[in-house]
């Protein structure tokens, strides 16, 4: 089976396997932790960590187009950024 | 609560997963491939990094079409959901006027939506159309094939004639769910009409107001056949919505690249204003 017409290539394979780690390591988190660990931060309404991941995946891909659009091309400080957005997320939402 | 594990319920869930990944996932990774390369076909690919998503993000056309999405499904709003709650107010509680009404109110939802678009084409046409012929014997310059704003009306009113029913109905089954006892107390109360309106039937439709809501945003954000049908994005691209931009993109000028680039960044939007409306409902019945 030819996979041909999906047109891979290296970088957007790299970046679904790291959505694919990340989703992997969540569920190996939930097997050990159970429950989600729910709680109400910053932004007053509960978020389990799915959430939380789902909020930082989502703000990562904003910080990523804000900075093409009013920066440049050289995302390597966005990824950076959304790496400590992140992390902010889930130490406060 | 002590939660229940069983691992085969897995195997049940598998063939909604293999269907989501073939209808969703696999078509959604192919686009995120063809966002970050050129083709000219033939299965022949060429590096392009993020230049087309740069292209998109600086493109006045794109803005321009965002602006429009944004402002139709405001407009949209704010005329649908109002209209929904009146009308459904004024519904018959109970008798023979109760089907009649509920059927009436189905009607329009029963139709395809290229159907409606090309009903409402007819309709406004000034040759021929009921609408269009009545308006110009009245002296009224209508002509939504000439002026922007023509076709906005046209466009706002067959979609508010299409999907005010879906509010009406949403509405009507929260008003029908309050019960009795309720009007009897406000009666004893002496409250006035707006009073039963503000504290019953308002915060008893609230849920129902907000599925009604976010339904009505996501599909008015996603339009495209009707105003395709009708004006085809036009007079010039005064009713082009970032749909109709998006296949004219991807299937009359054959860019594939900008169009996937261009859907990854629609589909982001969509995805960002969803979980907005998400999380506000469920905050909402959080505090219920």
């Amino acid at each position: 089976m030819s996979f041909s017409w999906m047109a891979w290539t290296l970088p957007t394979a790299m970046f679904f396997l790291t959505i694919l780690v990340l989703l992997i390591g969540m569920s190996i988190w939930e097997y050990f932790a159970p429950g989600g660990s729910p709680r109400i931060g910053i932004l007053r309404f509960e978020t389990t960590r799915g959430d939380r991941l789902f909020i930082s995946l989502l703000g990562a891909a904003f910080i990523h187009l804000a900075w093409l659009g009013f920066i440049g091309p050289n995302l390597w400080w966005a990824l950076a950024l959304a790496v400590v957005y992140a992390i902010g997320v889930f130490r406060f939402v | 609560m002590e939660k229940t594990w069983n691992n085969k319920a897995w195997f049940l869930v598998l063939p909604v997963l293999l269907l989501v990944a073939f209808s969703a996932v696999i078509p959604l990774m192919t686009v995120v491939n063809y966002s970050v390369q050129d083709t000219f076909g033939n299965n022949e690919f060429f590096w392009a990094g993020t230049d087309w998503f740069d292209d998109i993000l600086h493109s006045a056309r794109f803005w321009e079409a965002l602006q429009r999405n944004l402002l139709f499904s405001f407009i949209i709003l704010i005329l649908e959901i109002p209209l929904g709650i009146f009308i459904a107010l004024n519904m018959p509680k109970k008798g023979i006027g109760v089907p009649v009404c509920l059927v009436l109110m189905a009607l329009p939802l029963l139709i395809p939506w290229n159907v409606v678009g090309t009903i409402w084409q007819v309709f406004g046409r000034v040759d021929i159309g009921l609408l269009g012929y009545t308006l110009a014997a009245l002296g009224v310059d209508y002509n939504y094939v000439r002026d922007p704003v023509d076709a906005w009306i046209t466009v706002i009113i067959m979609d508010v004639w299409h999907w005010t029913s879906l509010v009406v109905l949403l509405c009507y089954a929260g008003l029908v769910s309050i019960p009795d006892a309720y009007y009897q107390a406000a009666k004893i109360d002496g409250a006035s009409r707006w009073s039963v309106f503000r504290y019953i039937q308002l915060p008893k439709m609230k849920r129902v107001l907000l599925i009604a809501v976010l339904l009505r945003f996501m599909d008015s954000f996603m339009i495209y056949t009707e105003p395709f049908v009708v004006t085809g994005g036009g007079p010039g691209n005064s009713t082009t919505f970032l749909s109709i931009d998006l296949v004219k993109t991807a299937v009359g000028q054959f860019d594939l690249g900008p169009a996937a680039a261009m859907s990854i960044i629609y589909f982001l939007i969509i995805l960002l204003l969803s979980w907005i409306f998400y999380t506000v409902m469920t905050s909402s019945d959080a505090d219920a």
